[in-house]
C-alpha cells in the first residue's frame, strides 16, 4: 500500500497567475498530498478540495498536529475514496498557511512577509492554482472533484470554469454564493483578529508576536456555526467542567465553554491569522450566479459534468435550500445531477464525521460514475 | 426541507428481476433515449434502462431512502417532488418522461401531466385503476374504501390522494389534447390482458393500466398547463 505523499511544487514561474483582482502573482508554491497510483491513461484522479481551515493533509497523520488527516476516514485503501483504485490529490489552497503561497510567506520583492500586502484572492484564484498544479502533473482531466463547505465552492468553480477537465463533481454542504449570514459570521471573526493589539495591522510576524487571542475568538465563533443545537446539547448540555456548582465568576464553568476555549487555543497553534482573513474573504466574494450574468444556470449551460450534490439536514451554515438551488439550476439546463439530503443532527461538520448514509451515497455515486468513465468496477488485483 | 418518511417503492422482485409493469414501460422506450423517471423509487427501472437500452436517464424521487438506494445503484436521481420540481426542467429536455404508479399521489395530476409532456416528447404513465371490479365490489358490498392488492393501504394511511379510473384518465387526456399512442391494461399480477385499454371492459376488468402519450400540438407551442407551483 502506498502511503500518503506530502510534497510541493512551484507553478506560475514563466507565466504568472492572473488573479480575479487583476494582479499577477507568481511564482506560487503549491503544497499537496497524493495517495494511490496514477493509472496509465491518467483517468483515475480524484481532486479533493479542502475547507476554510483545512489543509492538504487529508489522510494519514497530519505532521503539524500529529492527529489523523481531516478526511482520513474517507480516503484510503478500500475506503470510499478508494486509493487502491484512485489517485487522490489534495492541495493546500492559495492564501493558505500550510505550504502553499500565502500572506505568511516572504514577498520576493520586499524580502519581508507579505502580511496585508498579499493580494486579495478568490475561490476562482484557488482553482486556477490547482489547475496549474494539474498541468504540472500532466493531468488533463480529473475523474472527480470533491469537497465540503469551501471545498464545495471550489468544486462548483471547477465545474463552471473547466467543464472539460472535470468528469464528475461532488459539492458537499456548500453553496454557489456565500449568504449574508455567513458573511456576517466571517466579519465577526475578522474583527476579532483585527481588534487584537498583537495583530499590528497585519505585520505581526515582523514584531515577533501573533494575535492569538483574536484568532481564537474567531475560531470559537466559527466553530459554533459548524455544529447544531442538537449536537451541542447532546455533547455538553449544561454540564459543568470539573466542578459541582457554578463559581459565580467568568471562569469556564460550563463544559461547552471549556470545549470552545480548547478549540480556539489549539487552532492558533496551527493557523495563521492573516490567512484566516484572506480565505474568509475569498468565501465572502464567491457568487457563481453574479459571475455568470446573474443566473446560476448560465454557469452550467451544456455542462458535460455528472454532479452529485449532498447536503445535511441539520446544517444551518450551508442549509439544504442552498444545495437545492444548485440542483434547480442544474435541472434547468438538464444537467446530469443527483441530489441527496443526508439526515443528520451533526450540523455542517457532518461531512467530516462518521455518517454511514453519506458515505454509502458517495460510494454509490463514485461507482456509477466510474462505470460511465470506463474505469474498472473494482480495484485491480495484484496490489498495484 | 425534510422529505416525508414515505418508504420508497421497490422496482425489483424477490430475485432482483424488474417488476412486470416496469418491464412493460421499459419496452416502450427506444434505445439511447433521454429519459426522466418521475417517482423513480429505488431506481430499478432507470438502472435497467441504462444497462439494457443504453438510455441517458434521470430520476426524481420523494423518499430520501429511495434516492439513496438509487444513487447507490449509480443512477442520477434527485430528491424532489413531481408537483414542484418538474417546473425546473427546460422544455423538450427528454424523449420520455415516465410516471409510474405516482400520478394518483400527486397534488395536481393535471399540471404534472402537462409538465411531463412539456419536458419530454412522450410520456409513459401507469396508475392503479379505481374502476377495477374488486375496488367497485369492495365499495358496494362493504361500503368502505377499497383495500386490494393494487391499493393496499387504508384510506387514512395512503399516499394516494387522487384516485382515478381508466375512463377518468382517458377523459382527462382528451381534455388536455393528449394523444394516447398506446394503452395497455394489466391484471393484478401486472400481466397484460387483451382488453382494449381505452374500452369499457378494461376499466372494469383491469387492476392497472399503462399509457404511452404524446402532445397533440406542433413542437414548440406550449401545452395548456397551469404552471402552478405549490
Amino acid at each position: 500500500m502506498d502511503a500518503p505523499h506530502n510534497q510541493s511544487l512551484v507553478v506560475g514561474q514563466d507565466r504568472p497567475i492572473r488573479l480575479d483582482s487583476g494582479i499577477e502573482l507568481g511564482p506560487v508554491t503549491v503544497a499537496f498530498q497524493t495517495i494511490g497510483r496514477l493509472n496509465e491513461d491518467r483517468s483515475n484522479v480524484i481532486l479533493v478540495c479542502h475547507a476554510l481551515t483545512g489543509d492538504h493533509f487529508m489522510t494519514g497523520t497530519n505532521p503539524i498536529t500529529g492527529k489523523p488527516g481531516w478526511w482520513d476516514r474517507l480516503v484510503g485503501p478500500g475506503r470510499v475514496l478508494d486509493t487502491d483504485r484512485f489517485f487522490v490529490i489534495c492541495a493546500n489552497v492559495l492564501g493558505g498557511c500550510m505550504g502553499t503561497t500565502g500572506p505568511r510567506d516572504i514577498n520576493p520583492e520586499t524580502g519581508r512577509p507579505w502580511g496585508l500586502g498579499f493580494p486579495v484572492i478568490t475561490i476562482g484564484d484557488m482553482v486556477k492554482v490547482q489547475a496549474r498544479l494539474l498541468d504540472a502533473l500532466g493531468i488533463d482531466q480529473v475523474f472527480c472533484v470533491i469537497g465540503g463547505s469551501m471545498g464545495g465552492m471550489q468544486v462548483l468553480e471547477w465545474a463552471a470554469a473547466y467543464p472539460e477537465r472535470v468528469f464528475s463533481a461532488v459539492p458537499i454542504a456548500a453553496s454557489y454564493r456565500h449568504s449574508a449570514q455567513n458573511i456576517a459570521f466571517h466579519e465577526v471573526g475578522r474583527q476579532a483578529i483585527m481588534a487584537d493589539p498583537d495583530w499590528r495591522g497585519g505585520a505581526y510576524h515582523e514584531h515577533g508576536v501573533t494575535p492569538h487571542r483574536g484568532l481564537a475568538v474567531a475560531r470559537m465563533t466559527a466553530h459554533i456555526t459548524y455544529l447544531s443545537e442538537t449536537a451541542l446539547h447532546r455533547k455538553f448540555g449544561r454540564k459543568l467542567q470539573n466542578r459541582d456548582s457554578v463559581t459565580y465568576g467568568f471562569d469556564a464553568d460550563f463544559q461547552v465553554e471549556s470545549y470552545l476555549r480548547h478549540q480556539g487555543s489549539t487552532f492558533v497553534d496551527r493557523f495563521d491569522a492573516n490567512a484566516y482573513l484572506y480565505i474568509t474573504r475569498a468565501m465572502d466574494y464567491f457568487d457563481l450566479a453574479t459571475e455568470h450574468g446573474g443566473r446560476l444556470a448560465y454557469a452550467f449551460r451544456d455542462t458535460p459534468v455528472r454532479f452529485c450534490v449532498i447536503s445535511f439536514s441539520s446544517d444551518w451554515l450551508f442549509p439544504t435550500v442552498e444545495s437545492r438551488a444548485i440542483v434547480q439550476a442544474l435541472n434547468s439546463v438538464a444537467a446530469n445531477v443527483s441530489f441527496v439530503e443526508v439526515d443528520s443532527d451533526k450540523g455542517h461538520d457532518a461531512f467530516l464525521l462518521e455518517e454511514p448514509e453519506f458515505h454509502e451515497t458517495l460510494r454509490g455515486f463514485l461507482a456509477g460514475a466510474a462505470r460511465h468513465r470506463g474505469l474498472p468496477a473494482t480495484a485491480a488485483g495484484g496490489g498495484g | 426541507m425534510n422529505a416525508p418518511a414515505v418508504p420508497p417503492t421497490t422496482g425489483t422482485g424477490p430475485n432482483g428481476e424488474l417488476r412486470i409493469d416496469l418491464r412493460l414501460i421499459a419496452d416502450m422506450v427506444t434505445p439511447k433515449a433521454r429519459v426522466l423517471d418521475v417517482g423513480c423509487g429505488d431506481g430499478a427501472l432507470l438502472q435497467y434502462l441504462a444497462r439494457v437500452k443504453g438510455v441517458n436517464g434521470r430520476g426524481i424521487e420523494l423518499s430520501m431512502a429511495g434516492v439513496r438506494a438509487a444513487v447507490r445503484r449509480g443512477v442520477s436521481v434527485i430528491q424532489g417532488n413531481a408537483d414542484t420540481d418538474l417546473a425546473d426542467y427546460p422544455a423538450g429536455a427528454f424523449d420520455y418522461a415516465i410516471l409510474s404508479q405516482t400520478l394518483q399521489a400527486t397534488q395536481h395530476p393535471r399540471e404534472v401531466l402537462g409538465h411531463l409532456l412539456r419536458v419530454a416528447d412522450r410520456a409513459i404513465v401507469s396508475f392503479p385503476n379505481f374502476g377495477y371490479w374488486k375496488a367497485r365490489w369492495h365499495l358496494v358490498s362493504k361500503g368502505r374504501m377499497p383495500v386490494t392488492r393494487g391499493l393496499p393501504e387504508e384510506w387514512w394511511d395512503t399516499p394516494n390522494i387522487h384516485y382515478c379510473t381508466i375512463k377518468d384518465f382517458v377523459v382527462l387526456a382528451r381534455c388536455m389534447d393528449i394523444v394516447i399512442e398506446k394503452g395497455v391494461a394489466l391484471d393484478e399480477d401486472g400481466r397484460v390482458n387483451r382488453l382494449s385499454a381505452t374500452g369499457p371492459w378494461a376499466n372494469l376488468m383491469s387492476a392497472q393500466a399503462v399509457f404511452l402519450l404524446r402532445r397533440d400540438h406542433p413542437p414548440g407551442s406550449e401545452p395548456a398547463i397551469g404552471g402552478r407551483r405549490t
